[in-house]
């Protein structure tokens, strides 16, 4: 390796010694690709072309009425693919094509980074592999039928709590196996090193328009970034050029499920402890003799028992701070920005838009909340359905 | 740190054999069998045992040892648990080496330092993580020498010079040679040709080569100890024939007790 992959005492790079020259090999293509114009002209263009970057900054007209916040949304949820999952995504699967790979396997949660590699996957002619938990394939099933649509295999994962986790450790079965025709695309900024660092920096996009963005409409930085954290990738990516920016909070928004103080959430930075789970050493929910422990969400893309690294590096230095959402705190959220904006935002992304709502009522002063909407909600109507039945429309 | 492993190379190369070592998921299906089929290891032959701690999440295992650390966890095995069943093992055979296999975060999770040393108490040889490579392996080997346990690394095919030359500087006891890329599972196309990786590591300085990965039957230990193995390791084809006795304790006992016969009459 020529990096350690650590952000503080977290990160690195732990998984069976067979897998260790493909993470080299994958660093090395990373680093180089850094340093060639060629694939940044062709990533920028598909970005452009393909994915619809860059992506609209929205400032809110009726959500927040009546409190002292601007409330900016950047909208990753009109990306194509619906979630910001497609950045990171085209640029991972630009690095298989060079690499020589033929074949892409990759993990989803709520199917939306299934998606994207499904499509990408379609875009550059591979054979794809998507494994998803069979909860996850039973809750996401028009997800499901998305991938399959655009010529991916969706595998069910039968294993263990059978959601994200368990897909992520069946991918890193399969690539134990299949490095050497196969890259396997990774969805967040977890695992081994290098993909912490690279998803970061395929993600930070994001943030590079949204400060540009900010600025532009409200002449001044925001007060805060808010982003929902499941392994982390829309945060880092929004994050990330505003680490600079002191007087800019950073705010991760964890699912707290049915509450914090009960067993049934997924707030690995919350209350994990330090620990190694699908290679990299950072929080993870557990029992005292380091048993893994399921998470639980409403929300498939954030119901995972670990988080990236450099969250858990974020939130040790006290550079980020992080809250919980809960289901019904989303799904509140979810109804709200739908009736007052005309906008169905994912599942996911309503977690950190219950946290900017709260931030924005407790407003003393003029304030400029920039969220990033990582994602569309057309993926969780099905599921949604049962709890917004009582809806009957705008009085 | 070595001496039990130590001599039973030595043994091994007077005898003109090589070592056969069968492995088995701590707990498995519960913790009375369990015992009783570490016994049955050792009554049948086996040179040294190689055991699992049950981890929530095996990544590096295929379907047939994820089952056996389901079926141990479902029966409430936990680590003090397993140290408990090696420490009674222990007891009653004061010679035969025993490894653990473990994860990463099973050794994190009561820290490094006390992790190894309950591990030493135990009566434990040897602690393979299979979790971390040479990358990272550095301060687990040390904390384990500091205990006075043997840390045992991998090579693989695929291994550059750069990862055997650690695997020689940082492990002890011997080398766990894997015959083949993937997780672990018994096939049929279990590779025993490699001479020339057993070569490199000879070159290196490596302990004893032992091979595993999909080691089944009797001709692929005579396979391994022909191209230069000091032997062979078998995981899953033993935990299969605890999942296919569950229930019936006795019959279970007296088919791992006679494959493992059978595997270790292939060294000689």
């Amino acid at each position: 390796m020529r990096q350690s992959g650590r952000f503080g005492e977290f990160g690195g790079c732990f998984v069976p010694q067979v897998l260790l020259p493909a993470l080299e090999a994958l660093e090395a293509a990373f680093l180089d690709s850094r340093e060639d114009p060629a694939f940044a002209a062709e990533l920028d263009a598909l970005l452009r072309d393909w994915a619809g970057r860059p992506t609209p900054l929205y400032r809110c007209r009726r959500i927040a009425e009546g409190t002292r916040a601007r409330l900016c949304l950047k909208r990753e949820d009109l990306l194509h693919g619906g979630a910001h999952k497609t950045n990171q995504v085209l640029a991972q699967a630009l690095l298989a094509r060079r690499g020589g790979k033929t074949r892409l396997i990759a993990e989803t949660g709520a199917g939306q980074h299934g998606v994207a590699t499904a499509m990408a996957g379609a875009l550059f002619g591979m054979t794809t592999r998507i494994y998803m938990g069979e909860k996850d394939v039973e809750r996401q099933q028009a997800n499901v039928l998305r991938m399959r649509l655009l010529g991916a295999e969706v595998v069910a994962v039968t294993q263990g709590a059978r959601t994200l986790k368990d897909a992520i450790n069946e991918a890193l079965r399969d690539w134990a196996g299949s490095f050497e025709t196969t890259h396997y695309l990774l969805g967040t900024v977890a695992g081994p090193h290098p993909y912490p660092t690279m998803v970061r920096e395929f993600q930070r996009v994001i943030g590079r328009e949204a400060r540009r963005q900010v600025l532009e409409a409200e002449g001044r930085l925001p007060d805060a970034v808010v982003a929902c954290v499941g392994g982390g990738s829309n945060a880092m990516g929004i994050f990330s050029d505003f680490l600079g920016d002191p007087d800019v909070r950073l705010v991760g928004v964890e699912p707290a499920g049915r509450g914090l103080h009960t067993a049934h959430h997924g707030a690995t930075l919350r209350k994990g402890r330090p620990g190694v789970l699908h290679g990299a050493y950072s929080l993870v929910l557990q029992d005292e003799d380091g048993q893994v422990e399921e998470s639980f969400s409403i929300a498939a893309g954030l119901d995972y028992p670990g988080v990236g690294p450099e969250h858990a590096h974020l939130k040790a230095t006290g550079r980020a701070e992080y809250v919980g959402a809960t289901d019904d705190e989303a799904v509140d959220a979810f109804r709200r920005l739908a009736e007052a904006e005309g906008i169905l935002p994912a599942v996911e992304s309503a977690h950190a838009l219950a946290h900017a709502l709260k931030m924005a009522a407790a407003a003393d002063r003029d304030t400029v909340l920039l969220v990033n909407l990582s994602g569309r909600g057309d993926k969780d109507l099905a599921q949604l359905s049962g709890r917004l039945g009582g809806a009957g429309g705008r009085p | 740190m070595t001496t039990r492993y130590d001599a039973m190379f030595a043994r091994l190369a007077a005898a003109g054999e090589g070592a056969f070592v069968p492995f088995l998921v701590l707990g498995d299906p519960d913790p009375a069998t369990s015992l009783d089929l570490l016994f049955a290891l050792a009554d049948g032959g086996a040179d040294a045992l190689e055991l699992g701690i049950p981890f929530s999440d095996p990544v590096a295992d295929g379907p047939a040892i994820q089952a056996a650390d389901l079926r141990a966890l479902a029966a409430g095995a936990r680590p003090r648990d397993c140290l408990g069943l090696v420490a009674a093992f222990r007891a009653r055979r004061p010679d035969v080496p025993v490894g653990l296999l473990v994860y990463a975060n099973l050794v994190e999770a009561p820290g490094r330092e006390a992790f190894y040393a309950a591990a030493a108490v135990a009566g434990v040889d040897s602690v393979l993580v299979a979790d971390v490579p040479t990358v990272e392996a550095a301060p687990y080997a040390a904390a384990a020498r500091a205990a006075g346990v043997a840390p045992v690394l991998i090579a693989a095919p695929n291994s550059p010079d750069a990862h055997l030359a650690d695997v020689a500087r940082l492990g002890a006891a011997y080398t766990y040679v894997v015959t083949r890329t993937g997780v672990t599972g018994a096939d049929e196309r279990a590779a025993t040709g490699h001479r020339a990786l057993l070569d490199r590591l000879a070159g290196l300085g490596a302990p004893p080569a032992l091979l595993g990965f999909g080691i089944s039957s009797p001709e692929h230990v005579r396979a391994a100890i022909a191209a230069g193995a000091a032997g062979a390791i078998s995981g899953s084809a033993v935990v299969a024939r605890v999942e296919s006795h569950l229930g019936d304790p006795a019959a279970m006992r007296a088919d791992v007790l006679t494959f493992v016969t059978e595997m270790k009459a292939a060294t000689r």
